[in-house]
């Protein structure tokens, strides 16, 4: 989204290095990502990408031996400084994981679960809307409208995964981190995956690690190409799908390695 | 080349084939000495449900008594019932001598005093009327009866004497010798003479020090398990205090003996032979059982689970209170009934700390002296008397029921709270 002719940053990693024990696993990323775009970071099994994603919400501090440093801002906020609250920081950041991992609850005890712990609904019948409009962006509403108090463990894969986006919603938050959203999905699931991705752009900001370049190309509008804990090359989509500047990207892409 | 192929295909089948059938002849040679085990303790415990009366008539004479005319319930209560007592086991046999009727009044349990007293008591009209009046059979007649005892050894070898088995096939002849559920072995505690004695003190005591051992053991090592799985961090410190509660948990349970010996009755001076310290002994050993299944069950919950909650915004804490603890439950509290099932059948603590002290009361409390079911097995396993061994099955019986009930119990919990996550 362009203001005044100038593209809006909504987060920017400035010298990231991220080393698990003593081994390095990224070497000095710097990327801007902008405001209601999907930016799709794509590279090879093991190049750092997810690792990359789960420092943007600080998942990362949940691994003993993981440490990061370097600058991630978000709104100008250094979210690895020690006054940033993880609690306060996550509640802005959703995240999407590889695996739908809903609760062993009900559908609405998943949804709801967000906006309870962080106090966002007065009475029931506010978390009673707020679960319909985050289910109706999931696109779920409609399939389990009936259901809401059977438990969320029950519905199919791509039904989990979009309940999964829509407890990511339901706090609003202003950035959505997936991690190969679709990785355990059909085509048909996956390319209801999309279109939501597609539609929810306009409210939120999304980063999306993927495995398949071509569904880089259909949803993203920039893309970053990691190789071995490196940002090789990043700029819009289009760039680089058709003119990359690196002749790695080149042969990624084109499917030579990886 | 291709016979070899042939060879070696058969010669797998053939070696799964034999692995199948040792398989087989272990799990047959399991459920044969169960079996063994199980019709063993049956068939001589069975009997003790059962217990020997004697139907005697009882003349309630008032003047025997001292009691005066229109007694009072409290001249009732305190009146002397020796003299009827005795007089009536003596007019069994009209032509006794005196040696003699101190053998009939042995054919029945001391308690036969109180039994004619508790007569009148429910029925005061009685004073002056003759009524047959049931009276619990001694123990080595209680045997005669259910035909366990060896009449045929000779007389100085035997406590009952030919004269007592006379007049008792008198009786049974002329069916004044009945046979009734043996509702006292519940409702009584333990007592020198078999025909008395129950399981009423031992089974409270245990039902109170497992109750302790629960209340100590469970707050204990949850939150232990939680802590150190959840919170605390990865380092040699704590890889130390894991390796040592394995360690705990291996411990023989006659050092817990000591240990409560030592410190919970030498230097904090709890009440010897309780539940209570029962209890706290059987809790320091079921510690490491529950901490262990705890963490078991807290390590099983899906990784997914825990991310999905931090990813919304939740704090750890909150991550594990609303997430892993509940769908831990389930494991955690089969294993604590597990482990109480394990302190249940202890027996070498709580004889260090004196709970295998002979205790005829039934306990109201946990700081009450008590025995326990497995102790009571051994001090009754300990008694010469032949009407004590087939308690000790009749015990066995109900501590194996008590187990089972637990163990199901346990099972139940898995099967119903389990979540499935995918």
């Amino acid at each position: 989204m362009k203001k005044n002719g100038v593209k809006m940053i909504k987060i920017k990693a400035k010298d990231v290095d991220v080393f698990y024990g003593k081994k390095q696993a990224l070497f000095n990323i710097s990327l801007d990502i902008e405001e209601n775009q999907v930016t799709a970071l794509i590279g090879p099994s093991g190049c750092g990408k997810s690792t990359f994603l789960r420092c943007l919400n600080r998942m990362n501090d949940v691994i003993d031996i993981c440490s990061v440093k370097g600058e991630i801002l978000i709104n100008d906020f250094n979210i690895n400084d020690k006054s940033c609250d993880v609690v306060r920081l996550r509640e802005k950041i959703g995240m999407v994981f590889q695996k739908p991992n809903p609760f062993p609850k009900t559908l609405y005890e998943n949804v709801s679960y967000g906006p309870t712990i962080h106090g966002m609904a007065q009475s029931k019948q506010e978390m009673d809307e707020i679960v319909e409009t985050s289910l109706k962006k999931a696109a779920l509403w409609e399939e389990v409208k009936d259901r809401l108090h059977e438990p969320g463990t029950g519905l199919s894969g791509g039904q989990q995964q979009r309940l999964c986006i829509a407890r990511a919603i339901s706090v609003r938050p202003e950035v959505i981190l997936m991690d190969e959203p679709c990785s355990a999905l059909d085509p048909i699931a996956t390319a209801q995956i999309e279109e939501l991705i597609d539609e929810l752009k306009k409210e939120h900001t999304i980063i999306i690690v993927t495995h398949s370049m071509a569904q880089a190309a259909r949803v993203s509008q920039n893309t970053g190409f990691f190789h071995l804990g490196q940002l090789i090359e990043h700029g819009s989509t289009d760039k680089i799908f058709k003119n990359p500047d690196n002749t790695k990207t080149q042969d990624y892409i084109t499917g030579r390695f990886g | 080349m291709n016979k070899n192929k042939e060879q070696l295909l058969n010669k797998r089948y053939k070696a799964e084939q034999r692995f199948r059938l040792y398989g087989q002849s272990a799990i047959f040679m399991a459920l044969l000495f169960l079996t063994i085990f199980i019709f063993k303790i049956f068939s001589t415990g069975y009997s003790a449900f059962q217990k020997t009366w004697l139907i005697v008539p009882v003349t309630f004479d008032a003047e025997l008594m001292m009691l005066e005319q229109n007694p009072s319930k409290e001249d009732i209560q305190d009146a002397d019932y020796y003299d009827i007592a005795l007089k009536s086991m003596a007019d069994l046999d009209p032509n006794a001598n005196e040696d003699q009727e101190n053998e009939l009044k042995r054919m029945v349990s001391y308690f036969f005093e109180k039994e004619i007293k508790n007569e009148l008591l429910n029925d005061p009209s009685l004073i002056g009327k003759t009524k047959e009046v049931y009276l619990t059979a001694s123990d080595d007649l209680d045997q005669v009866f259910k035909g366990n005892y060896p009449r045929d050894l000779p007389e100085d070898q035997r406590r009952v004497s030919d004269y007592q088995l006379k007049i008792f096939d008198q009786l049974v002849a002329n069916g004044k010798v009945e046979s009734k559920f043996n509702i006292s072995f519940f409702t009584n505690a333990d007592s020198r003479e078999a025909e008395l004695a129950g399981i009423a003190s031992s089974f409270m005591g245990s039902i109170f020090s497992i109750l302790v051992c629960l209340m100590i053991a469970f707050p204990v090592a949850v939150l232990a398990a939680i802590y150190l799985e959840e919170f605390a961090p990865k380092n040699r410190f704590t890889d130390f205090i894991e390796v040592n509660i394995n360690n705990l948990a291996a411990v023989p349970s006659i050092v817990f003996g000591l240990l409560g010996l030592g410190v919970l009755l030498a230097i904090f001076q709890l009440p010897r032979s309780t539940p209570l310290v029962g209890g706290i002994t059987l809790s320091l050993m079921t510690l490491p059982t529950i901490i262990i299944a705890a963490r078991a069950s807290l390590k099983a919950v899906p990784p997914s689970i825990r991310e999905a909650a931090l990813a919304m915004g939740a704090s750890r804490m909150q991550t594990t209170m609303h997430h892993t603890v509940p769908l831990s439950m389930p494991g955690t509290l089969s294993g604590t009934i597990i482990g109480l099932a394990q302190a249940l059948g202890e027996t070498a603590p709580l004889i260090l700390i004196g709970m295998v002290a002979f205790v005829n009361t039934i306990p109201g409390s946990p700081m009450d002296p008590a025995a326990s079911l497995p102790v009571q097995i051994y001090i009754w396993a300990e008694s010469a008397e032949r009407g004590f061994v087939e308690k000790v099955s009749a015990c066995i019986m109900v501590l194996l029921a008590f187990l089972i009930t637990m163990n199901l119990f346990a099972q139940i919990i898995r099967h119903k709270f389990e979540k499935k996550w995918s």
